[in-house]
């Protein structure tokens, strides 16, 4: 914003920029009630169901309708709840997957913010998203709330570990924490993306995986969506919460998994590059990394269909005894391979 | 060996690969689903939904009032009175069916000596109270005069078997 | 006064203000909250200053790591709060002592740097801090810094021996072995005769 306000002046700059962040908040909700039909759909379809179909054409406007039952519904706060606490939860969940988006580059120059730490801010950010739940599991004095708060604090710290070491070998490709570098240094076509990239695709693959599996595991999606597991717990930490409380706890998931998405597309898959050259027009590059984030918003679903859900024990394993010490090594080996034969130069 | 095997399968995501691409089968699969309000599944002869109380074509009411129907109820949802008409017949002044009460086992049509208790293929009555659900002999008779042509078919397709 | 000026203030103000509340709540839970607060708005202090890899560090560490772990000590131990508050007094006038300490020596380092030419701004560095503080780590300070490295190694084994003990006659699951069980292990289908059973 600072830019802007340098460029047009404290008053147009600034309602510039708050221009922007609300174009970005609105792109982001209508995005997020496509891709919450979507995510039906996809499941619907796996199990030969038609999924939503009434509300609209296609049942396109599902969501929509959906708001407006969360929005008019009663709230209802269980005597024995921590008031400030509970009503706090779902607004801090809410804020922080907006708040992550800031650094979030959507298309060539288009970002609200482009920090020189913006892995981090995203790696910062996500692993704050894990006190909306926690609080609001406690603040709920019950149980089942409980449990499932503390089961998904436990998952989400454990697999942020294995995010992190991903994210380093990303870094250690690229030698910068901002993410407009990282997604220019694949701009040269599918064979510069740093899951393909020749010759580090054997550990850069893997780490794709991982990391995929991680953001399954960090957002709280099936197959690891413990904290809610039905047979369990009910709902897990949502279980006291309603109407609009409800709907921000789901937003905010949700947008969390839009921004993991959005975080394999850059990461990974060369942003708002296209699979066989560099794109330069700001539009043409939104539509591209859209398309990605859907792309791999699909595969999302499609583990959401065909997986069951992990034990909790199997899921604390897979996190510490098997993505842990992968990682680990990975980051090793690559740091071996850059120390000594020099970054790759991708992307020419 | 087998441990290896194991591992390699695991690392290289085999068995995520294979269900992936069953789930891609069915993806593009007919659905099955059945568009409920718009279309309707094919019901069973034997289906049980509502009742109904049936009349002879000339409009006497079946009911002989015998109570078999109120005394094998396992759910005790039907309440009979009687007493002899005017004509000398014996009629019930009173049948009521508590729809809540009923889990719509079939023992009152199957113990009814003359067909006058059925169960219709009507499943569609849902109420907004309660109280719209104690039927009592006038609103089963309207139900019998309502679903006769589809009930008379159903026990007659249903005939041989019984 | 500019935007930085009221950034400043306001964070400091949260930062000050929750600091008060981590040891005034009377619901450890809520002081827990407040800390977290407090780190957020030191991290924000953090970035005025231009130290943004530091920020990070900061929230990555402190508030995504080490306060989720206060918060599920505190929540499940669920702490008796009047219990708490009844030695509070006995050992008032040592906390005050520490506290004056502190401070005395807070103030003893600022009078001494203030005034003289010293900023509490490092002196700008080349590229990004990120790479600034790399470099420091890796040259300067590079045998120290493997030190501590080391020493939390050793915490974290040592953690791990007075944790482990091996007891006898506990039912294991192996959930690699329950992964590579295959249907030949697990199922045999027989072809029971009619009127003789299972042998």
């Amino acid at each position: 914003m600072a830019d802007l306000i340098a460029q047009y002046g404290p008053v147009w700059g600034f309602w510039l920029g708050v221009g922007q962040i609300l174009a970005i908040m609105v792109m982001l909700l209508l995005t997020l009630a496509f891709i919450l039909l979507f995510d039906r759909k996809v499941w619907a379809a796996v199990q030969m169901r038609k999924g939503p179909n009434v509300v609209g054409p296609f049942g396109l406007f599902q969501s929509f309708a959906d708001f407006i039952k969360f929005v008019v519904k009663e709230i209802v706060i269980p005597a024995g709840a921590n008031k400030t606490v509970f009503i706090l939860a779902p607004l801090l969940t809410f804020t922080l997957a907006f708040a992550a988006w800031a650094v979030v580059p959507i298309a060539p120059g288009w970002v609200i913010s482009d920090i020189n730490v913006g892995i981090l801010y995203l790696f910062a950010i996500s692993s704050l998203g894990v006190y909306g739940i926690i609080m609001g599991g406690w603040a709920s004095n019950s149980k089942y709330p409980f449990l499932g708060s503390l089961r998904s604090a436990a998952q989400m710290v454990s697999y942020e570990v294995s995010i992190g070491f991903v994210i380093i070998t990303v870094l250690l490709l690229v030698g910068s924490l901002n993410l407009t570098t990282i997604v220019d240094n694949q701009k040269a076509g599918v064979w510069a993306w740093h899951a393909f990239a020749w010759p580090t695709v054997f550990i850069m693959f893997p780490m794709f995986v991982i990391f995929f599996i991680s953001a399954l595991a960090e957002t709280n999606r099936p197959p690891f969506d413990l904290p809610e597991a039905e047979s369990e717990l009910v709902a897990g930490y949502q279980v006291e919460y309603s109407s609009t409380p409800y709907l921000l706890f789901m937003i905010g998931e949700y947008l969390n998994i839009v921004l993991m998405c959005a975080m394999i597309s850059i990461l990974f898959l060369g942003g708002w590059h296209l699979p066989w050259g560099p794109v330069e027009q700001p539009f043409l590059g939104f539509l591209v990394l859209y398309a990605k984030i859907w792309l791999v918003f699909f595969m999302f679903a499609m583990v959401k269909a065909i997986v069951p859900r992990y034990r909790y024990d199997q899921l604390m394993r897979l996190g510490w005894k098997i993505f842990l010490p992968t990682t680990l090594v990975a980051v090793a080996v690559l740091a071996g391979y850059v120390a000594y034969n020099g970054r790759p130069v991708i992307g020419g | 060996m087998s441990r290896i095997v194991q591992a390699a399968r695991g690392a290289l995501l085999l068995d995520f690969v294979g269900a992936f691409a069953l789930g891609m089968k069915y993806f593009f699969r007919r659905k099955a689903t059945v568009n409920y309000p718009f279309e309707k599944n094919a019901l069973s002869p034997r289906f049980r939904g509502e009742h109904a109380l049936r009349r002879y074509a000339n409009g006497e009411e079946r009911c002989i009032a015998c109570k078999l129907c109120e005394a094998i109820c396992p759910a005790q949802a039907i309440t009979i009175e009687a007493e002899p008409r005017v004509d000398g017949s014996r009629r019930t002044t009173r049948y009521d069916i508590d729809m809540v009460k009923c889990i719509y086992c079939g023992f009152c049509q199957e113990a009814c000596p003359v067909d006058a208790i059925v169960e219709g293929p009507n499943f569609e009555f849902s109420t907004e109270t309660r109280e719209e659900l104690y039927y009592d002999k006038e609103r089963l008779l309207s139900n019998g005069d309502r679903w006769e042509r589809e009930i008379a078919k159903n026990l007659e397709l249903d005939a041989p078997y019984r | 006064m500019g935007l930085t000026a009221i950034a400043f203030y306001a964070l400091a103000a949260v930062a000050v203000g929750a600091a008060l509340a981590v040891i005034s709540a009377r619901n450890p839970v809520h002081s827990v909250l407040f800390l977290i607060l407090t780190f957020f708005s030191t991290a924000g202090l953090f970035v005025l200053l231009g130290a943004e890899f530091l920020a990070m560090l900061l929230v990555v560490v402190y508030v995504g790591a080490v306060a989720v772990l206060f918060l599920f000590v505190v929540m499940m131990l669920d702490v008796n709060f009047a219990e708490l508050k009844q030695g509070f007094l006995s050992y008032m006038p040592l906390g005050a002592l520490i506290g004056l300490a502190l401070l005395a020596e807070l103030v003893l380092v600022t009078s001494a740097t203030h005034g003289q030419g010293h900023s509490a701004l490092a002196p700008p560095v080349e590229g990004t801090n990120a790479l600034a503080i790399g470099r420091v780590l890796y040259t300067d300070y590079l045998v120290l810094f493997q030190l501590s490295g080391l020493v939390l190694f050793v915490a974290m084994i040592g953690a791990v021996v007075l944790t482990l003990r091996k007891r006898t006659g506990v039912k294991r699951q192996s959930v690699s072995r329950q992964v590579g069980r295959t249907r030949k292990q697990a199922v045999e289908l027989k072809d029971v005769k009619s009127g003789q059973g299972l042998s």
